[in-house]
């Protein structure tokens, strides 16, 4: 389970995350929703290291996240795609996929792994010897969306999957994120401006506000009050 | 008169051809520096103006050597180590600390690093020009009656660079280790979200640079006037070599080492030596208006 308690993180004078706490359970997708400028992408960023908080504490099944590196958080198990469909876009697609191979396969098993979710996203088989940057945004975001998972990640960190994409693809991935998570032990946090499509996946939902947590309950209960959802959500 | 126009012509060819051989043999030796100055920029984005210097420092520690009367290939040896330390050194303790800061900082770090390595080899050795061993004969091959601008050294030359390019290749292409250090030069936060330990990479990429600059003052050194001073010429044509190329890749250094040293030995073979730096100004020039982002740098991303 990710416990995030009092995280409080600041750029110069400006307060991105203030005392922000909540949890997130394995086997369910957390969305995390707000306006722009709420702090949904600094949270995330500060939960796999990316960004230092100057107080409050992370951590996941019971071990410390703050205070470790990057690179010794995605070793632990958590998976973050960055808003923006983090592509290496000079490196072709499998090797985009190999990449995240490295550290948590042996080397006679990283071809399997590859293939195994290639399967899951057959539109990128076609495709695994051309370079990320000749994508589509979509293409893009089922590779990152595959690089993350070809990790059999515990905590996945997802920023913004839907922004820039077409309803219907919006649609297909988020029914492959439920594919591909239900039934599972992974632990989901969903940050998403789309909170309709989001709150479709989720079963709980946090609403983050200038930087504070203004709701944190069931998905379905957020999805279900008007005003709450015109007033925070604009829907 | 027929005959005259031949032997003027067979000549003419021979001169061309001797300045051909020349600019490739000088030509892959920038691509040497260029391939230094590649492997640092696309991982650090910094031009590293301290190489061809610190090419000159470890040179003067194998001319030590010689001295000392080890043997030419031991000396070899050990004098790339010794550059590959210098780079990694140079990283670890000069260049990762002001990660983070304004992008000026590690450029004046690395002239800063100029100075002190040109002051360093002109205290301990002296200003003064001296002659430098060459791993092999330097007399021009023969090619039946001719003789041509190209000696065993060139050979050696060609061969150590090819080895060198091939060997960047290999481990970029094809090992799990390149693919790391691909991925940490291109998208350095993407690289650490998959758990990729930068540090240790952004060290090995200073020092496989060291190594280069290290070959590179070697292979300069038996053919120029062998001083504190002597590389930072070849660092402006590496320089030249690795922004024609793009950059930020290793062939993009190879080609454009060979188009420098070509452009730079006919200027000089026909217009003069003297004139050698200005043609590579000029070359400089016309690349950079012509393609600035160089030959082999990847086109701009399709948006779909």
């Amino acid at each position: 389970m990710l416990e995030v308690r009092d995280l409080s993180v600041s750029f110069g004078a400006v307060r991105a995350l203030r005392s922000v706490s909540f949890d997130a359970e394995p086997g369910a997708v957390t969305a995390v929703l707000g306006a722009n400028g709420a702090g949904k992408t600094t949270l995330l960023r500060t939960i796999s290291g990316l960004v230092k908080p100057f107080g409050g504490s992370v951590s996941f099944d019971g071990d410390a996240l703050v205070g470790r590196n990057v690179e010794s958080i995605a070793r632990m198990g958590v998976a973050h795609v960055p808003e923006g469909r983090g592509v290496i876009e000079e490196l072709t697609v499998e090797e985009n996929l190999r990449l995240a191979t490295l550290w948590c396969f042996k080397r006679a098993e990283r071809q399997g792994a590859i293939d195994e979710i290639l399967e899951v996203f057959p539109r990128l088989r076609g495709f695994r010897r051309r370079h990320a940057s000749t994508l589509s945004g979509g293409e893009r975001q089922m590779l990152v969306l595959g690089r993350a998972l070809i990790s059999k990640p515990r905590l996945l960190l997802l920023d913004e999957p839907s922004l820039g994409l077409a309803p219907i693809i919006t649609a297909q991935l988020m029914a492959l994120l439920r594919e591909q998570t239900e039934g599972k032990d992974i632990t989901v946090v969903l940050v998403e401006q789309n909170a309709r499509s989001a709150l479709s996946v989720s079963q709980h939902a946090v609403i983050l506000n200038l930087g504070r947590v203004v709701v944190s309950d069931e998905a379905a209960t957020v999805a279900a009050d008007d005003a709450l959802r015109h007033h925070y959500l604009g829907f | 008169m027929p005959c005259a126009t031949t032997t003027s012509g067979s000549s003419a060819v021979t001169l061309f051809l001797n300045y051909t051989l020349d600019g490739i043999a000088n030509g892959m030796i920038y691509a040497t520096l260029a391939l230094a100055l590649v492997l640092i920029y696309r991982a650090t984005r910094i031009i590293n103006f301290a190489q061809g210097a610190a090419g000159m420092l470890t040179t003067f520690i194998a001319f030590s050597l010689l001295s000392r009367g080890w043997g030419y290939w031991w000396a070899f040896i050990v004098v790339l180590a010794i550059g590959f330390a210098l780079g990694a050194v140079t990283e670890r303790l000069l260049i990762r600390p002001l990660h983070g800061k304004s992008e000026l900082n590690p450029v004046i770090v690395t002239i800063g690093l100029l100075v002190v390595f040109e002051g360093l080899a002109g205290a301990i050795y002296g200003n003064a020009s001296r002659g430098f061993p060459a791993a092999f004969s330097q007399r021009g091959l023969r090619v039946g009656h001719t003789a041509i601008a190209f000696s065993h050294f060139d050979v050696f030359i060609l061969i150590a660079v090819l080895v060198l390019m091939a060997g960047t290749l290999v481990l970029f292409r094809f090992t799990a280790l390149g693919l790391r250090m691909r991925a940490t030069a291109f998208s350095r936060e993407i690289a650490r979200l998959l758990g990729v330990r930068v540090g240790p990479l952004l060290t090995l990429g200073w020092g496989l640079a060291g190594i280069a600059g290290s070959l590179a003052g070697l292979l300069v050194a038996p053919t120029s006037a062998f001083g504190p001073y002597y590389m930072d010429l070849i660092l402006v044509y590496g320089f030249t070599a690795a922004v024609i190329g793009g950059l930020e890749s290793p062939v993009g250094a190879l080609v454009g080492g060979l188009i420098s040293g070509l452009c730079i030995s006919y200027v000089g073979g026909y217009l003069g030596s003297g004139l050698e730096p200005l043609g590579a100004l000029a070359l400089l020039m016309v690349a950079l208006m012509a393609r600035p982002e160089g030959i082999f740098a990847r086109p701009p991303a399709r948006r779909v």
